[in-house]
Order: C-alpha cells, then sequence, then structure tokens
C-alpha cells in the first residue's frame, strides 16, 4: 500500500460559528478517521516520537491498538505513561515534540497523534472505565501543593505506588491553569473534572480551598502532621504587567483576570453565573503566546468586534502553537507585529480609549538567537482600543514560598531543583512553572511525573 | 461545605454570620481577610475577618448588603452551608507595642477594625478608638469596641447617638490630634474609601503614620489575578497580596475609587434580577 503523506484533518467548528460560541473548537475524530490516520504510522522500531514526549508514552503501541480497532487497549496504554490523555491530546504542542520528531516529517505530514490520543482518550472518558491500579499501601503520607498539571500528575504516580496522597488547591477547583486558563473552546472542562476524577478514584484525597503556606506550612506538614514527604507545583501564578504608564485604567486586565473570569467563573453566562465581565468593541492583547490567543479568541466569543494581538517581534517569532495561531486567525483576530504599546490612554472617568504603540524592526540576532526589535523612531501611533488585556507572562506566586524556610530560589523567585526534582531541603520537591517558569502544561506533568520518581525512591529509604 | 453557626442582623441590611472553618480559624490573625463563594454559580467575594474562635473553629464574618452576592449571602441562615470559604488572605497588621495609637472604623468597617484593637491593646497599647456611622441605627460593635479600647469616640453624621459627637470621624480625629494630652504614634483607619481618604489627608498633615486596609474588587485573592491593584507610592500593589494594609498617605485614592466602579452597571443588573427573584 502507498504511503499516505497527508494526514487525516480534524474536524471544527465553521471559524464563523464558532467565534460566537463556547463550544469545543475541534470536533474530533470518528472511528474512520482515527483507524485511517492510525494506518498511517510507520511501527518504527526505533521511535523517534516517544523520547520527544515529556512523559514518554508508548506511541507506536497505542496508534496501533487504535488501527487494530481496541481503543480500550489504546486508552490504557495513554494512562500507563499520562495521567491527563484527554488534555494533552488537546493541549500539548505536539508539532515540537512527538509530531515534530515523526520520520513522517522527510516526507510528508506526521502522524497526528495529539488527535488520536485525543480520540482514544476521550472514547475512555466516555465509557467512565480508568482502570489504574494502585499498589498496596506504604505508609507513607505526601503531601502535593498545588493542583496543577504537574501536581496532578506527580500525585496520581505516587498513588499508584502505594502512597497516601493529599494535593493542597487554592481555588475552588483542581486543575490549575487547566480550569482557569485553558478556555471551554479549547479544553471542555468536563474532560478536565472526568481525568481529575479518575485522580480521585485511586484514593487522592483533593483538598480545595486550601493555601498551603497560609493553612499550613511545609514545616508544620511534616513535623506535626506526619508528612514524609512534599511537592511543591504551585505553578506561575503572578502576572506579569509592562509597568507602563495608564495600566490600571478601567478597561485593563491581566489575561489571568480575563481568562480566570471567563473560564473558572463562567462570566460568559452572566447573569446566571454572577461574576462579571467587561469587554469593549475594540480589544487589544498584548503578548502573542498561547494564553494571547486564548485571550483575544474569548474576546470575540464575549462579543467584541475587534480582537488583536499586539506583538513586539514578527510572525516567525510568535511562540503559540500553530494550530492556535491559525485558528485565532480563521475567527478573526488580526495580528499587530513588530508593534509594542508605550502608555494606556484613558478618559476622564478612568476608562481606556487607546493605547500609544510604537512599531519595531528587527536588528541583530540577540543571545537567545532571535533577532532583536529595535523601535523606529517617530512610529509613535495612537491604536483605537477599549479593552486591553495584558499576556506577556506570569511569574511564581511568592505566597508559600515566603514561609518555607531555607528553600533555595533563583534571581526570578523560581524554586532551585535538580533535573529529578530535589530542592535543596531533604524531603522537600518541586516541579512545572514554580521550577521553570512559565511553560507548557505537558512539560509541567513530565517534571510532575520525574519528581514522583524521586520521590518514590526516597520514600523506599 | 462551610457551616453557618451563627446569625445575627447588627443593624438594617448590616449581618454578622459565625462560619466554620477550624483551618482558617487555626491560622488567622488580625488585618486579614476570607474569601466566600455561597454556591456552584456566586462570586468569589472577599469580606474581611471580624474576629475568630481558634477552640470553636469559627471565622466571624460581618457585611453589609449591597449587591447580589451579600443579599445572597444575608438570606442564609444558621445550619445552611457556604459551598467555599477560603483564608487566611493578605498579610495580618503589625501588631506591637506602639504607646498609643488610634483606631479608626467607619460603618462596616468598624468589623475589620475590632480584632485589630483587641491585637494592639494586648500588646500594651492605648488604643483611641473612633467609630462612625450615617446614623444610631447602623452603628455596629459599639460594646465589642468599647471592652476593646482604652478610650471610645463615636461619630454619627445626623447626631442620631445621643452620646456621641454630632459629624464625621474626621472631626474627633482632628481634635484628638490637636489635644496635647495624646501622643498618637500610629493611626488604623478602615471604611469607606473616602472616608479613609478624608482620614489619611488629615492626618498626613500631622505626620502621623497612617495604615489604611482596602477592599478592592478581586477574583482569586491569592496574587493570581491582579484585579485588586492600587497604586501605592506611584507603585502598583496587588491589594490581596501585598496588602490589605498599605500607608494610606501613598495611596492613589483617585484610583481607587475609580477601579471599584468597573463592573457598576453589571452590578446592578444582576442585584436587580435578585430582587425580582431571580438567581435564588
Amino acid at each position: 500500500m502507498a504511503l499516505n503523506l497527508n494526514r487525516i484533518p480534524m474536524p471544527a467548528q465553521d471559524p464563523e460559528v464558532r467565534n460566537k460560541n463556547f463550544d469545543e473548537v475541534a470536533t474530533g475524530y470518528t472511528a474512520a478517521m482515527a483507524v485511517e490516520e492510525a494506518e498511517r504510522c510507520l511501527q518504527c522500531k526505533n521511535p523517534l516520537c516517544v523520547p520527544a514526549c515529556p512523559v514518554n508514552i508508548n506511541i507506536p503501541k497505542f496508534i496501533h491498538e487504535i488501527a487494530t480497532g481496541d481503543v480500550v487497549a489504546a486508552g490504557e496504554t495513554l494512562k500507563d505513561a499520562n495521567t491527563l490523555p484527554a488534555v494533552c491530546g488537546r493541549v500539548c504542542p505536539q508539532e515540537s515534540q512527538c509530531e515534530g520528531a515523526c520520520i513522517l516529517n522527510k516526507k510528508g505530514a506526521p502522524i497526528a497523534i495529539g488527535r488520536l490520543e485525543r480520540y482514544a482518550a476521550d472514547l475512555q472518558i466516555m465509557r467512565g472505565d480508568f482502570k489504574t491500579a494502585v499498589k498496596p499501601s506504604t505508609g507513607k503520607k505526601v503531601a502535593v501543593l498545588g493542583g496543577g498539571p504537574a501536581g496532578l500528575t506527580c500525585a496520581s504516580e505516587l498513588a499508584q505506588q502505594g502512597h497516601d496522597v493529599t494535593i493542597f488547591e487554592a481555588l475552588h477547583v483542581a486543575g490549575g491553569v487547566l480550569m482557569y486558563g485553558i478556555p471551554e473552546f479549547r479544553l471542555p472542562k468536563l474532560v478536565v473534572e472526568t481525568e481529575i476524577n479518575s485522580i480521585k478514584e485511586m484514593g487522592v484525597d483533593i483538598r480545595v480551598n486550601s493555601i498551603a503556606g497560609k493553612i499550613n506550612t511545609v514545616q508544620e506538614l511534616m513535623e506535626e502532621q506526619g508528612y514524609d514527604a512534599i511537592f511543591i507545583g504551585t505553578g506561575a501564578g503572578l502576572p506579569y504587567f509592562m509597568n507602563i504608564p495608564g495600566e490600571n485604567f478601567n478597561g485593563v486586565y491581566s489575561a489571568n483576570e480575563f481568562l480566570t473570569r471567563t473560564n473558572l467563573m463562567k462570566a460568559y453566562d452572566f447573569p446566571n453565573n454572577a461574576t462579571p465581565i467587561l469587554v469593549g468593541e475594540k480589544v487589544a492583547v498584548v503578548g502573542a503566546g498561547n494564553v494571547a490567543m486564548d485571550a483575544a479568541r474569548t474576546a470575540l466569543r464575549l462579543g467584541a468586534k475587534k480582537s488583536y494581538i499586539v506583538y513586539r517581534r514578527a510572525m516567525e517569532q510568535i511562540p503559540a502553537r500553530l494550530e492556535e495561531l491559525e485558528h485565532a486567525i480563521e475567527e478573526g483576530v488580526e495580528l499587530m507585529l513588530l508593534t509594542s504599546p508605550t502608555e494606556i490612554v484613558g478618559d476622564a472617568d478612568g476608562n481606556v480609549i487607546g493605547m500609544t504603540c510604537v512599531k519595531y524592526e528587527l536588528g541583530e540576532p540577540d543571545d537567545s538567537g532571535r533577532r532583536r526589535p529595535v523601535v523606529i523612531e517617530g512610529s509613535e501611533h495612537m491604536v483605537d482600543v477599549d479593552t486591553v488585556v495584558m499576556a506577556i507572562g506570569q511569574g511564581p506566586n511568592p505566597v508559600l514560598l515566603e514561609t518555607i524556610d531555607g528553600l533555595e530560589l533563583n534571581k526570578w523567585g523560581n524554586v532551585v531543583a535538580d533535573d529529578q526534582g530535589r530542592t535543596s531541603l531533604e524531603g522537600v520537591f518541586a516541579g512545572g512553572d514554580i521550577v521553570t517558569g512559565a511553560a507548557t502544561v505537558i512539560l509541567a506533568m513530565g517534571a510532575g511525573k520525574v519528581a514522583a520518581k524521586t520521590m518514590n525512591e526516597y520514600l523506599a529509604d | 461545605m462551610y457551616k453557618i453557626v451563627e446569625k445575627q442582623e447588627l443593624a438594617p441590611t448590616i449581618k454578622l454570620m459565625k462560619i466554620l472553618s477550624p483551618d482558617v480559624a487555626k491560622k488567622v490573625q488580625a488585618g486579614q481577610f476570607i474569601i466566600i463563594r455561597t454556591d456552584n454559580r456566586g462570586e468569589r467575594i472577599p469580606l474581611t475577618v471580624a474576629d475568630f474562635d481558634r477552640e470553636a473553629g469559627t471565622i466571624t464574618i460581618i457585611f453589609q448588603e449591597v449587591g447580589y452576592s451579600t443579599l445572597q449571602l444575608g438570606a442564609m441562615n444558621v445550619g445552611d452551608e457556604v459551598l467555599d470559604f477560603v483564608g487566611p488572605l493578605g498579610r495580618p497588621t503589625d501588631i506591637e507595642n506602639y504607646g498609643t495609637v488610634m483606631l479608626v472604623g467607619g460603618g462596616v468597617g468598624i468589623a475589620p477594625v475590632l480584632p485589630i484593637a483587641k491585637a494592639l491593646k494586648e500588646a500594651g497599647n492605648h488604643v483611641v478608638s473612633v467609630i462612625g456611622s450615617r446614623c444610631d441605627e447602623l452603628l455596629i460593635l459599639e460594646d465589642e469596641m468599647r471592652e476593646a479600647s482604652s478610650e471610645l469616640y463615636i461619630t454619627t453624621d445626623d447626631g442620631s447617638c445621643s452620646y456621641g459627637i454630632k459629624g464625621f470621624v474626621t472631626d474627633k480625629i482632628k481634635e484628638i490630634l490637636e489635644d496635647p494630652h495624646y501622643d498618637v504614634k500610629h493611626i488604623w483607619a478602615i471604611g469607606p474609601v473616602i472616608m479613609m481618604k478624608f482620614c489619611a489627608t488629615l492626618t498626613k498633615q500631622y505626620e502621623i503614620p497612617t495604615t489604611v486596609s482596602m477592599n478592592p474588587i478581586m477574583v482569586d485573592g491569592t496574587g493570581m489575578c491582579g484585579a485588586c491593584r492600587v497604586s501605592v507610592g506611584n507603585e502598583t500593589k496587588f491589594a490581596c497580596v501585598d496588602g490589605p494594609e498599605f500607608d494610606g498617605h501613598k495611596i492613589d485614592w483617585e484610583l481607587a475609587m475609580r477601579r471599584m466602579n468597573i463592573f457598576k452597571e453589571k452590578e446592578r443588573i444582576i442585584a436587580e434580577r435578585y430582587e425580582k427573584g431571580g438567581n435564588q
């Protein structure tokens, strides 16, 4: 059979329809589509995709299982390596991981590994069978601080090893960025909740409304409450602002606030849900990462007539996943590249009425190898907007860290941990954005998984 | 779920509730706040802590019914449970022996002043308190404040408290600061933004350090969203994690007042709907 060099396209809602609703954009493969795509896999003896996956899913195996019609086995293969496959199938940057490594790239399009992962994981969710075996109890207690992707993965891995795991989560639901940040239209909350429930079924106790460092310190957990090990996975929750004039005018949000109101608090369904959000007619989102794309697309769905991505660098430097950028453009998001604000302008009542921007051109490469944007003299101009969302990154939240004596932090305030998740304190481990700074869901999950392995060895001693 | 174990109506529209939350009660200190969410469609609303009982595991909150969420909370009764209750949030008050201190509470802002007064008195301070409200009927926690203070003065805007002073808290503050018998070292002023602004403006003339407690719009209350931005000495701070207490002489009051109004129209819509029987 001749090799099919094209991947099966993902069915999706029409852009002009979906930019007015919060239903999921990509609707998922049918069984026939999944089998056809899975059959394209060459089943490499030495697969390049597996080491490129931060949690090392046995990718050829689960794809083979789909190709042969055994979706139950495919779901189990995924779960063996990945706590949240239905999430990862949707939000992983596959093009720079598994799919980026696929041998088929040499000839044509790589296998749509993410889409197949989602297909098999969704079927498992619909069946509701999560047979994740748990070893007999070890009698060891572990506290996981923060219930985001890193913490959930770490907790799940440790529970499977027979440890007694408690997650302390500050918000009223677990999931972290999966619940407050990534929009419903890209990651339905029901999917997240179902995958989290499978972790609870392993015996993990998830305590919401519990702010680590406030209700208990690491010292108290270990000395008074009998925890044998601690995992810190509190993420990158502190939003950065640009520190330009006018940033506190009404109508300027951090992306975190804009997305938290919409996703976690369901402000898109106001007043049925009580949390409000105010979006004007013309919205500028500053930044061009995945969070920025989410905010710009959310703005359209909330009724904005215009939604702009304002980015200091050029098209090829946009850090968002390609698919998110393409979806955003299809839905009507406009790009203002090589542009950055210098001031936000408000009226007498303090409401945003515009944004002063300057244009940039690309100069010499900087330390990171990217060509450095340089301001063009006299390029100052006014952009007509009434809402501004700052999506320029997040830093570590200091609430917990400042209560831990002797924990080494770097100059940005992130926890210093080695590549096995060990911190400067015995029995205290860390992983995810709190260590690396803001990165991706899957990298945090990978770090949680690695730390769990180290912790399991530590607990065995 | 967190059970309401006591409920009192302190004044028309002002309610006190004791809520069972042993984890928070164990750790909370004067000056901190909590966030409450009544049900799964509700808002997360920040409320300052008026009192706590570490043994009983309860937190006392006092709130005025000013909008949808507080009306909905106020309609709940003893035995009911709120869905979410989280804290203690924010930084505690710096309690030490300053000598003579002045504590100013306005309206429902008297509630957060109470635990601070208690703690300061316990630390050995001479606590001079000035509490005020629009009228006698709306004055709360008079007895509790009298017990927590070395001296207590009451002001009502309309003079309806017969043994109080007719006027604003600032009138009494000025009188005390002009009186050579007092050597006030530090002032706490908590109440409506406009009252805190006038207090801080006045005390600045006397160069007496003045702490205010900001209560801006918040969502998570843990430093994650930045909705609660306040400008302090031209620097942006998050009230939830950097505050809620700040140097009143450095606050940008105009900004603080403007930011309170961001969602005014939306708040009106949902409050009206509630009063017509929706969202209950």
